[in-house]
C-alpha cells in the first residue's frame, strides 16, 4: 500500500480508499472525538442516524422517488452510497424541531424571577454522506442564522466544529433538479472530505477529495493510495451519469422576475385547489428555517419553560396578527412558500433558497411538483401590474 | 360536603359520551395533586360524589347532546360557568353517535335496543356550540392528556390555550417519522386532521384516523384524489371520513361527496 505522508494530504489533494478502509475512516473520525451520523436503513427510507460501522450504512439498497411517492429498492450492487436523499436533512441536527431555549422559575419567597439558561450543547457532529445539495442547504441555513451582530446560538454552537464528510451522487432520484439549480450533484465546495464511490465489477473504492486540513487530518490515518489520471476520470463519470439522469429539472430563466411578475397568476388558484397545507413540504425542506415560539408554565405557575418549535407558512396562525390570519386562505400560503423560497429569498439571503434536492415534491402527501409548478407560470404568464 | 376555598372551582360535566375524555383528566396522575392545589374541583361525579355549588370558574364539558334533557341541561350548565371549554370529539363534532345524522335514527335505535319504546333520543347528535356559546374546543378522541392540562393551565391564567391548529403532519415530521402514505402507500387522514396526538398511529406505522378531527383548513377533496390513486373507493372514502368526527362540517361534506345516499 502506497502511505502517502501526511503533508502531502492537505486541501485539494485527492487519494483512493478502498471500500475496505471505510470502516477504518469512520473509525478514524469517531477517534477524533466525532458524533458520527450518517445515512442508515429505518422505518421505511434512508435516514439518518448514528452510525459506527459501514454495515449499519444502506449497503446494497436504493429508492425510487417520484410526486407523492418513495419506496426503498434492493440494488443488484454493493454500493454503500447509491441512493438520493431521503425525507431527513441535516437540518434535524443542526436546527433541532424542539428546542427549549431557557427557564424561568419564581423565586423561593414567591417574588421575583430567577432565569435559567439553557446550556447550548455542542455535539461535535460528523456528518456522512452529505449531498451536494445538501452542503448547499447548510450554506444557506448559515447565512439566515450565523451573520450579524446576533448569530442564532443554539445553531452556531452545533453548526461548530462539525466535519462535513460529501458524497458525490451518482444515483440522482426521481424527484432531483440539483443540475437547474446549480448545487450539484458534485460537491464543489463546504466539505471537509468529498467521496466519489466508483463500483465496477470487482474494483470498489472511493474517490477522497480532501476540502480541509480537519479532513485531511482524519484521512492520515485510514489506508489510502495516490489517485491516478484513470480514478479522477472514473469518478467524473460517476457524476455526469448523474448530471445524466437527472429526474427533474427547474425552468432555467430568472425565477425571481418571473414568480414578482405573477402574483396574481391563475395557476395559484389551480394549486391552491390541490394544496394540503399540511406543511409537510417546509419540514422537509433543509433550508426552510421558520419557527415560533412557545411560552408553556407549570401548574402551580412557579416554572415557564420557553420552546422553539418547527414552525410552516401554511399554518394558519403563522400569520396571525391582530384582526385575524394575513394568509388565510391556501392559494396565499403556497405563493408566500414558493415566491419566498425561490425570489425574495435572492433578496434577503442573497442566494435561492431552494437546491434542487426535490424533498418536498417527493413528500407531498399528494404529489405537488414546484418545478412544475414553475413551468406552469412561465408557459402562458400573466403579468401584473404591482405585487399584492 | 367540601367547603369553599377560595380557589377557582373545576366543574366537569358529562353529557352524550363513552367518559373517555373526563377520564383523560383523572389520567394526570403525576399532575393531580398539584392541580388540586391550585382548583377546587367542585363538581366531576367520575370522581367524587361529593359536589360545590355553582357558578363555576371553568367547566368541561364532555360529551354531545342526543336528548331533550341535556339540550336543556347545557344551558344550565352555561349560565353556571363563567368559562366552559368542550373537550373531545363528542362535545366538538357530535361524537361517532353523529352516525345517525347521516340516517334514520331509528334504524339505530330498532337495531340496538331489544326495547326501543324505551329509548327517547333526539334524531341529530350534535356538538355543544350548536346549543351555547363555547369559549375554547379541545378536539381529540379522546382528548390529549397535555393539552387538557395546557387548557387549565391557560384558564388559571386567564390567557388563550396554546393548542396549535395545523395538520398531524407537523408533528409527525418533528417527531422525525417517515410519512407512512409517501413510503408505503398506506393511506392517512393526517393532512387534513387536527394536531395534538402527536403523531401516534404513524409513529406506528399506521395511517391517522382522525380522531382529532378536521384541521383549520382542511383540504379533504385534495386528499380524497389520492386516496382513489391508493384504490379507495365511494365505499372506502364514506368509511374513513365517518368515524368519532363523522359529523365535522369538513369530513361531514367530504363523506357525503360519495355516499350515493346522500
Amino acid at each position: 500500500m502506497n502511505v502517502i505522508v501526511q503533508s502531502e494530504l492537505g486541501p485539494g489533494a485527492t487519494v483512493i480508499v478502498d471500500r475496505s478502509a471505510l470502516d477504518s475512516l469512520l473509525a478514524a473520525i469517531a477517534a477524533q472525538g466525532y458524533h458520527v451520523v450518517g445515512p442508515t436503513v429505518g422505518d421505511g427510507a434512508i435516514v439518518y442516524g448514528d452510525v459506527s460501522s459501514s454495515a449499519e450504512l444502506p449497503v446494497g439498497w436504493s429508492d425510487e422517488q417520484d410526486g407523492g411517492t418513495y419506496r426503498l429498492r434492493r440494488r443488484d450492487d454493493q454500493a454503500v452510497f447509491g441512493y438520493a436523499v431521503g425525507p431527513q436533512s441535516w437540518k434535524q441536527f443542526l436546527h433541532p424541531p424542539n428546542l427549549r431555549l431557557w427557564r424561568a422559575r419564581r423565586g423561593e419567597d414567591g417574588t421575583g424571577l430567577e432565569i435559567l439558561e439553557e446550556p447550548t450543547p455542542s455535539p461535535r457532529y460528523a456528518f456522512i454522506g452529505v449531498r451536494s445539495c445538501e452542503l448547499h442547504a447548510i450554506a444557506i441555513q448559515d447565512q439566515v442564522f450565523l451573520p450579524g451582530a446576533h448569530p442564532d446560538r443554539a445553531y452556531a454552537a452545533r453548526r461548530e466544529d462539525i466535519l462535513l464528510v460529501a458524497v458525490n451522487c451518482g444515483e440522482p432520484g426521481g424527484t432531483c433538479f440539483c443540475v437547474s439549480m446549480d448545487t450539484g450533484p458534485k460537491a464543489s465546495s463546504g466539505y471537509d472530505l468529498a467521496l466519489t464511490e466508483v463500483l465496477d465489477g470487482e474494483r470498489h473504492h472511493f474517490v477522497v477529495e480532501v476540502g480541509t486540513d480537519r479532513g485531511a487530518l482524519v484521512l492520515a490515518d485510514v489506508p489510502h493510495r495516490a489517485a491516478h489520471d484513470a480514478d479522477l476520470a472514473a469518478a467524473a463519470e460517476v457524476t455526469a451519469g448523474a448530471v445524466a439522469r437527472m429526474g427533474r429539472e427547474m425552468p432555467a430563466v430568472d425565477l425571481r422576475a418571473l414568480l414578482l411578475a405573477n402574483y396574481e397568476h391563475p395557476r395559484w388558484d389551480d394549486v391552491a385547489e390541490r394544496c394540503l397545507t399540511c406543511g409537510n413540504c417546509t419540514m422537509v425542506c433543509p433550508t426552510c428555517f421558520c419557527t415560533s415560539v412557545e411560552d408553556t408554565a407549570d401548574l402551580a405557575g412557579d416554572e415557564a419553560e420557553r420552546w422553539r418549535r418547527w414552525d410552516s407558512c401554511f399554518s394558519l396562525s403563522f400569520s396571525h396578527l391582530t384582526g385575524g390570519d394575513a394568509r388565510s386562505s391556501s392559494r396565499s400560503r403556497y405563493r408566500q412558500w414558493m415566491t419566498h423560497k425561490l425570489a425574495t429569498w435572492v433578496d434577503q439571503f442573497g442566494t435561492s433558497g431552494c437546491v434542487g434536492c426535490g424533498r418536498c415534491i417527493t413528500w407531498c402527501p399528494v404529489g405537488i411538483d414546484i418545478t412544475e409548478e414553475v413551468s406552469a407560470i412561465l408557459s402562458n404568464p400573466t403579468p401584473s401590474a404591482d405585487a399584492t | 360536603m367540601n367547603e369553599p376555598s377560595g380557589k377557582p372551582k373545576l366543574a366537569v360535566w358529562k353529557f352524550s359520551s363513552c367518559d373517555g375524555c373526563q377520564l383523560s383528566l383523572l389520567s394526570c396522575e403525576d399532575e393531580l395533586l398539584t392541580l388540586v392545589g391550585q382548583v377546587d374541583i367542585a363538581y366531576f361525579l367520575e370522581a367524587s360524589r361529593a359536589t360545590v355549588e355553582g357558578p363555576y370558574d371553568l367547566s368541561l364539558v364532555e360529551g354531545s347532546i342526543t336528548t331533550e334533557q341535556d339540550a336543556e341541561r347545557i344551558h344550565r350548565v352555561r349560565r353556571m360557568s363563567r368559562r366552559l371549554v368542550t373537550i373531545g370529539a363528542c362535545a366538538t363534532a357530535g361524537g361517532i353517535q353523529g352516525l345517525r345524522n347521516f340516517t334514520d335514527v331509528e334504524d339505530f335505535v330498532t337495531a340496538v335496543y331489544p326495547t326501543p319504546a324505551y329509548v327517547s333520543t333526539l334524531e341529530h347528535s350534535t356538538p355543544i356550540s350548536a346549543h351555547v356559546p363555547v369559549d375554547f374546543e379541545l378536539q381529540g378522541c379522546p382528548v390529549n392528556k397535555y393539552q387538557l392540562l395546557e387548557v387549565i393551565r391557560a384558564a388559571l391564567g386567564d390567557r388563550r390555550p396554546n393548542i396549535p391548529s395545523e395538520s398531524v403532519c407537523q408533528e409527525c415530521k418533528r417527531r422525525g417519522n417517515t410519512c407512512v402514505m409517501v413510503a408505503y402507500g398506506t393511506p392517512c387522514l393526517g393532512p387534513v386532521t387536527h394536531a395534538g396526538c402527536g403523531a401516534l398511529c404513524p409513529s406506528y406505522n399506521r395511517g391517522c384516523y382522525g380522531c382529532y378531527g378536521p384541521m383549520e383548513s382542511p383540504n379533504t377533496e385534495a386528499l380524497t384524489g389520492w386516496l382513489r390513486k391508493l384504490d379507495y373507493d365511494d365505499v372506502d372514502l364514506v368509511r374513513v371520513y365517518r368515524t368519532f368526527n363523522a359529523s365535522a362540517p369538513a369530513f361531514r361534506n367530504e363523506s357525503e361527496r360519495h355516499d350515493p345516499s346522500a
